[in-house]
């Protein structure tokens, strides 16, 4: 009774769609990621085809995972919780299925024209000058949409979870905007206003913040929301959130330069990177402690249940990444680790522990909610966890390993007072962690498949409790 | 309990109006950028040119791109160069060859000169890079043969048995095409790289070259733009 009112006061079909779509991205993004992974450690999967070249291909996997995957699951969340917590329906139904085709139109031509080299060449920003036209009027379409929705509260106050997701929603629009200006020279190619060091610094600024903003903030806005939910426990400290939501909003803008360190940015940019980096180990650790605490009193609920594994897991790795970032981003540390893989470890601790991860959470718990069922086997659902935890594990081991290994390959001298290394022999001393990470990385997409499946699973028994409670009713 | 006020009155205000939080966001957000973005288009420091003019070519007049010789300084692309950056960045080179070398004494011995600013100024994208699952390229100019260089695009574990790289054949089937490439160098003029009529005109040379022969060209003028002094220090 109590679902059915709530199914008819909100909008949840929107939500239902993005969350499946959600899913169907992770298997995506995560099988695209293991592919050139591979090519890593077997070129021959190159398959000497430009539209399947690891250069072509690597933009795609990030795409994938980061605005496919990652989008759907801040869309699903964002209207679910802020529905749920306003007391009130979408401010508008229509511009939430503009939004919805719209980012999943943005996706299937990120699909057409990334393997076919038709890219601006910025990180995380490569789809072309039409599709970035494209991809502004949808976002637009969110963060107008869910802001006029809170503007229609029946709660006096705005809860926390959505303070985050508004500030991940004007810095984006800040960003892309900014990062994405460019002069068009044909359809498909354009060319960056900024250049050089200026470019740089725009790219980074906006690079750092796609993660700080998009990937931290947004989630940690999912975490807000569906930590106590699931934990069935008010949030730790409403005072903490404030000062670390503040702090964060602040601090984060500031960390970009820490991609450029020893490079030809000024000196003084990157040691204000550097230093507000080191900074914000606070506000983060704050985010981090506000989410565990609030299990307080009741940590004997992760012995059943598996949801909560997952968020409560995607927490502790939310708190090593964020420790691990401002760790390199001291121009010491820094020094051994850019340009080796040590990166790459970083950001898929920060990408497969903390936002896979409470991303899983908050669509289990969804899920649930939205077919008004339990998930069709709760076994799985551990297992995925365990998959998902373990896939990590070994993927980022086998990038610390490699990382830091070739970072003293390059810098190492012999007795002679010559560079002990060629750059090649790093390249071979790098295989065997290539491998292991391309194994770690298979395992945690095959835990996302097995969670495909379970959900599959779950709409369907779903289906089946709807037509026989009616046939009851009917009887 | 809803009017208590837990925090700071500000707070209050704040989180009962979305659009006060907007306000407050909207301006916390962009201090950061503004302070580490800003002041590089102003501040002379930041190109070492400003300081050491001969960084940069002094095109004389009724001088073309073909009358520059290595070390006189940094030049626009030429045509063929701007195909062979253009096909660089379509297949992803950069995600895995950074150009960027660092002031470290290893990395002077194994790639040359620390990299300066001036060097990528004309450079829309630059192409720095973040990875180097293969070596930097900042100053691969001259290093290689084009033969060499043509070999280890079409087969890299033909000439480095423990490359990751992929085969690139189909930039030898690729043809560039001048009246489109003279169409980029004028978007590039748009946006402030100092390219005559005559640079562009001379992009008809570049029809019917292979995206081979671009490439190629493209890596063997990089890094043989500035002539770097003994004992300068060009980054204070």
């Amino acid at each position: 009774m109590e679902a059915t009112q709530a199914e008819q006061k909100y909008n949840f079909e929107v939500v239902r769609w993005f969350s499946i779509m959600a899913v169907v991205y992770l298997v995506v993004g995560t099988l695209v990621g293991v592919l050139v992974a591979s090519q890593l450690a077997w070129p021959v999967l190159n398959f000497d085809m430009a539209e399947l070249s690891f250069g072509r291909l690597r933009p795609l996997h990030t795409n994938a995972v980061i605005f496919a995957f990652g989008g759907c699951v801040l869309m699903a969340t964002a209207f679910y919780s802020v529905q749920r917590t306003c007391s009130v329906r979408l401010w508008s139904d229509k511009m939430a299925w503009f939004t919805f085709w719209g980012w999943n139109t943005i996706i299937v031509l990120a699909v057409i024209t990334l393997p076919l080299g038709i890219t601006q060449g910025k990180e995380y920003a490569e789809l072309e000058w039409p599709i970035d036209l494209l991809i502004a009027v949808v976002w637009l379409s969110y963060a107008f949409n869910f802001a006029m929705t809170i503007a229609q509260r029946k709660t006096s106050h705005i809860y926390v979870s959505n303070w985050f997701f508004l500030g991940m929603m004007v810095m984006i629009t800040y960003l892309h905007v900014v990062n994405s200006l460019a002069i068009p020279v044909e359809l498909f190619k354009s060319y960056s206003v900024f250049s050089g060091v200026q470019d740089a610094m725009v790219q980074w600024w906006w690079g750092h913040n796609a993660v700080g903003f998009y990937l931290t903030a947004g989630f940690l806005g999912i975490m807000y929301y569906f930590v106590p939910k699931q934990a069935g426990r008010p949030v730790f400290s409403y005072r903490l959130s404030v000062i670390h939501f503040w702090a964060l909003m602040f601090g984060y803008v500031w960390l970009g330069a820490h991609h450029l360190q020893y490079t030809a940015l000024p000196d003084w940019t990157g040691s204000l990177g550097a230093a507000v980096s080191l900074a914000m180990i606070i506000p983060s650790w704050g985010g981090a402690i506000n989410g565990m605490m609030t299990l307080s009193g009741a940590w004997d609920k992760l012995r059943t249940d598996y949801i909560l594994r997952f968020l409560i897991m995607s927490l502790a790795f939310y708190a090593m990444s964020t420790f691990e970032g401002p760790v390199m981003s001291a121009k010491t540390v820094n020094a051994l680790s850019h340009y080796t893989d040590w990166t790459v470890g970083h950001v898929h601790s920060g990408a497969l522990g903390w936002v896979a991860m409470v991303g899983a959470g908050a669509l289990y718990h969804m899920i649930e909610k939205l077919w008004n069922t339990r998930m069709y086997s709760a076994a799985l659902v551990n297992l995925h966890f365990w998959m998902a935890t373990i896939g990590t594990v070994v993927y980022i081991t086998a990038m610390w390993v490699s990382g830091i290994m070739q970072g003293l390959m390059w810098r190492d001298y012999d007795e002679f007072g010559t560079l002990t290394y060629t750059f090649a022999e790093s390249v071979a001393a790098m295989h065997p962690y290539y491998a292991m990470r391309a194994i770690g990385g298979l395992i945690f997409w095959a835990g996302g498949v097995v969670m495909l499946y379970n959900v599959v699973m779950t709409v369907r028994q779903a289906a089946g409790q709807r037509s026989s409670s009616t046939a009851a009713a009917t009887a | 309990m809803a009017d208590q006020i837990h925090s700071t009155k500000l707070q209050d205000k704040i989180e009962r109006s979305v659009f006060a939080m907007f306000l407050m966001l909207a301006i916390l957000l962009s201090v950061g950028g503004l302070v580490e973005i800003v002041p590089l288009f102003f501040l002379d420091d930041t190109m070492e040119h400003n300081k050491r003019p001969e960084i940069v070519w002094q095109r004389q007049a009724g001088q073309t791109l073909a009358d520059w010789k290595a070390g006189e300084g940094v030049r626009p692309y030429t045509a063929l160069e701007l195909a062979g950056r253009d096909v660089y960045q379509r297949e992803g080179c950069y995600t895995c060859h950074s150009q960027m070398i660092r002031p470290f004494r290893d990395e002077k011995e194994r790639y040359g000169h620390y990299s300066l600013a001036s060097e990528s100024m004309y450079d829309h994208p630059f192409q720095w890079g973040s990875k180097r699952t293969g070596p930097d390229l900042a100053r691969v100019g001259g290093k290689y043969s084009d033969a060499w260089h043509a070999q280890h695009l079409r087969a890299p574990r033909s000439v480095v048995p423990e490359s990751v790289m992929p085969n690139y054949p189909w930039l030898d089937n690729n043809k560039v095409d001048g009246t489109r490439m003279a169409k980029r160098m004028r978007a590039m003029k748009a946006l402030g790289v100092p390219y005559t009529e005559d640079d562009i005109a001379s992009a008809s040379a570049a029809t019917g070259k292979s995206e081979m022969q671009a490439v190629v060209a493209y890596l063997q003028v990089l890094g043989t733009m500035v002539k770097f002094e003994e004992g300068v220090d060009y980054r204070e």
